[in-house]
C-alpha cells in the first residue's frame, strides 16, 4: 500500500532536501551546471505532477536523478526523432529501475559528486560574495529574486553575476575524476570556508534581514558536510560553531534592531535544540584530540553557551582555546579576541597589554579601538579612552556598532560626571 | 498494554522545513498529543536531534569501540519515539494512523513495550 497523498509543503521539503544530492549526480553525468539544472527542474516538474497521485518514491533522490537524466537524454532523443520517454505514471512504478540507480549512488561516488558541486562554486577567481551566491542558487535552490534582495541588487544584476560565475567556471577545468585523499582533503577545506562564508553573510546581517535565511542554509549546507565526512572533527567544529553562534540570534537585535552584546544578551532567548546540537557536536570533536580552528572557535562559542549568566562564564577556558587558536592560526584578531578573556580573568591592564602591540595592523578596526576604549575606561584613563572610543565611532561599519560605543561614552560622561559629584 | 510508536523519516527533509511548516506540523501533532493525553493514553515521548550528532558505541569488542554517527546508515532515520498505552495492536494503529495524518511522510514502527521503567527523577 502507498503512502498516503504527500501534500504541497511536504513535497516542496521533500525537493529541497534532495536537490543537493540529485544536482550533483546530474553534473556528473552533463558535466554542465545549465544541463544539470534544467535536468532538475524538469524532474522536480514531474515529481510534482506525479507524487500527488502516485505517492511519493520509496527514494526521492533516486527517482529524480533518473527522471532528470532521462528527460535530458529524451529532449536529445525528440531532437533525433527518437523514441520517446515512458509515462510519468510508469517512471513511478520503475521500482526495479530505481533500486540499481540507488545502490550505485549510495555505494561510489555520492559523496565525491557534492563535494565536487560544492567545490565547483568555491572556485577561487571568483569573489566572496559570488561563491556565496551561486552556492544558494545551485546547491540551495534559492531563487535568484530572493539572492538579489538579500544583497540590495536587482534580479537582473544578480542573475547576470550568476551567468558571469557560471561562465568562468565553464572555462576553467571543473576536476571531474574521483579526487584522491589529499585533493579531497584540500577540497573539503575550501568547501567548508565557503559554508562558513555563507554563514557569515547571513549573521553579519541580522535577523530582520532578507540575508538571515543564509545562517539556516549555511546549516543546512554544514550537515550536509557532516554526513559526507561522518568523522571529520573539523567538519564537527564547524557546524557546531555555526549552530552555536546562530542559536544566539534571537537575542543580538532588540526591538529598534541595536546589537545586543554578549554579556546583555536575555540568555533565555537562546535557541536550545541548536545549543544542545552544538555542544553534542564539541564533544564529538574534542574525542577526536585533532584541534583546527573551527574546532577551538566552537569550543569558545560552547563556553559561552554552558553559562546560564555572564558571571559564570569560564573565561580561562576561553582564553587558553585563544591561545590555542593563536598558535594554530595566529592573527591580530585572534590575539584581540584573547585580550577580551585576559581581561577578564587578569584584569584590564593584563588585557590592554595584549591590545597595544596590534595598533599597527588593526589601526584601521573598529573592535580594536572598541575594545581599548573599553579597557581604558576600566583603568580610569578617561581621555584616552574618549579618544578610542571617537575612532571605533568613525570607523564602524553599521549605525549599530556605532550606537553601542555611544553608549559606553555616554556612560563615561555620565560617571565623569558622578565621580566630579562625589569630589563635590 | 504498552507499545512504542517509533518515528522514522528522511531527516534532510525534515530539516528542509520552513519554519511556518515546523509550525505548522508541530502544531497539527500537538492536537493529537493533546487527545492522547486526555484519553490518558500518552506516555512519554521525545524527539532526537539529526544522526551527525550521534556516537555509536560498538559493544562487540574489548574495549567497546567509539564511533561517530548512527548504529545505521538508512535513508529514514529514527527521530524520536511515543509510549503509548493501548488495548491492542488496532488501537496503536489508530493512534498511529492520527499522528501520520499530522505529519506525513516517512513510518512508523510499533513496537509492545516489554518492560517500562518511568522516569526515576518523578517518581523515585
Amino acid at each position: 500500500m502507498s503512502e498516503a497523498a504527500p501534500d504541497a509543503a511536504w513535497l516542496a521539503a521533500a525537493l529541497a532536501a534532495a536537490r543537493p544530492r540529485v544536482l550533483a549526480a546530474l553534473v556528473r553525468v552533463f558535466r554542465d551546471l545549465d544541463a544539470a539544472e534544467e535536468a532538475f527542474q524538469e524532474a522536480s516538474l514531474r515529481a510534482l505532477r506525479t507524487w500527488p497521485r502516485t505517492g511519493p518514491p520509496r527514494d526521492v533522490a533516486a527517482w529524480l536523478i533518473l527522471v532528470g537524466r532521462n528527460s535530458a537524454l529524451d529532449g536529445r532523443r525528440r531532437l533525433a526523432r527518437l523514441t520517446p520517454l515512458p509515462p510519468d505514471q510508469a517512471i513511478s512504478d520503475l521500482d526495479d529501475a530505481e533500486t540499481p540507480l540507488a545502490e550505485s549512488i549510495d555505494a561510489g561516488s555520492y559523496r565525491d559528486d557534492i563535494l565536487r558541486l560544492l567545490f565547483i562554486c568555491c572556485h577561487p577567481d571568483l569573489p566572496a560574495t559570488q561563491q556565496i551566491a551561486l552556492a544558494l542558487r545551485i546547491v540551495s535552490g534559492l531563487d535568484v529574486a530572493r539572492i538579489a534582495r538579500a544583497f540590495l541588487v536587482t534580479p537582473a544584476a544578480m542573475e547576470q553575476r550568476i551567468t558571469r560565475a557560471k561562465a568562468r567556471i565553464a572555462r576553467g577545468a571543473v576536476p571531474y575524476g574521483a579526487p584522491g585523499p589529499a585533493e579531497r582533503t584540500e577540497r573539503l577545506a575550501s568547501v567548508s570556508a565557503m559554508v562558513y562564508l555563507v554563514f557569515n553573510a547571513g549573521y553579519s546581517a541580522g535577523t530582520g534581514s532578507e540575508r538571515a535565511v543564509f545562517c539556516d542554509e549555511a546549516i543546512r549546507l554544514g550537515r550536509l558536510l557532516l554526513r559526507l565526512f561522518p568523522t571529520d572533527p573539523e567538519v564537527m567544529g564547524l557546524l557546531a560553531l555555526m549552530l552555536l553562534q546562530h542559536a544566539r540570534s534571537p537575542a543580538r537585535f532588540d526591538a529598534e534592531g541595536e546589537i545586543v552584546l554578549l554579556e546583555d544578551q536575555d540568555r533565555r532567548l537562546w535557541r536550545g535544540p541548536m545549543i544542545a546540537e552544538g555542544l553534542a557536536l564539541v564533544d564529538k570533536a574534542m574525542r577526536h584530540r585533532r584541534p583546527a580552528p573551527y574546532q577551538v572557535q566552537a569550543a569558545v562559542a560552547a563556553l559561552h553557551a554552558r553559562a546560564a549568566h555572564p558571571r559564570d562564564t569560564d573565561w580561562a577556558g576561553i582564553d587558553a582555546l585563544y591561545a590555542t587558536l593563536e598558535q594554530l592560526q595566529p592573527s591580530p584578531v585572534v590575539t584581540l579576541n584573547r585580550a577580551v578573556a585576559v581581561a577578564k580573568v587578569g584584569g584590564p591592564a593584563a588585557g590592554l597589554a595584549l591590545v597595544e602591540p596590534l595598533a599597527g595592523a588593526l589601526s584601521g578596526y573598529f573592535h580594536f579601538h572598541g575594545l581599548r576604549g573599553a579597557l581604558l575606561m576600566q583603568l580610569g584613563r578617561d581621555a584616552e579612552a574618549r579618544e578610542a572610543m571617537g575612532r571605533a565611532i568613525a570607523l564602524a561599519g553599521t549605525p549599530a556598532e556605532a550606537a553601542h560605543i555611544r553608549l559606553q561614552l555616554d556612560r563615561l560622561a555620565r560617571e565623569a560626571g558622578e565621580r566630579l559629584s562625589e569630589k563635590i | 498494554m504498552l507499545y512504542a510508536i517509533l518515528c522514522y523519516k528522511d531527516e534532510d527533509v525534515v530539516a528542509a522545513w520552513s519554519e511556518a511548516e515546523e509550525a505548522a506540523v508541530m502544531g497539527r501533532l500537538g492536537e493529537v498529543h493533546a487527545a492522547l493525553e486526555r484519553q490518558g493514553r500518552l506516555g512519554p515521548s521525545l524527539r532526537l536531534l539529526p544522526t551527525t550528532a550521534a556516537t555509536t558505541l560498538r559493544k562487540a569488542g574489548d574495549p567497546p569501540l567509539v564511533i561517530d554517527g548512527p548504529f545505521a546508515e538508512t535513508k529514514e532515520q529514527l527521530l524520536g519515539f511515543y509510549v503509548v498505552e493501548v488495548d491492542d495492536l488496532d488501537g496503536a494503529l489508530a493512534i498511529a494512523r492520527d499522528l501520520a495524518a499530522a505529519n506525513p511522510g516517512g513510518a512508523y514502527e510499533l513496537r509492545p513495550v516489554l518492560l517500562y521503567n518511568p522516569d526515576p527523577r518523578r517518581t523515585g
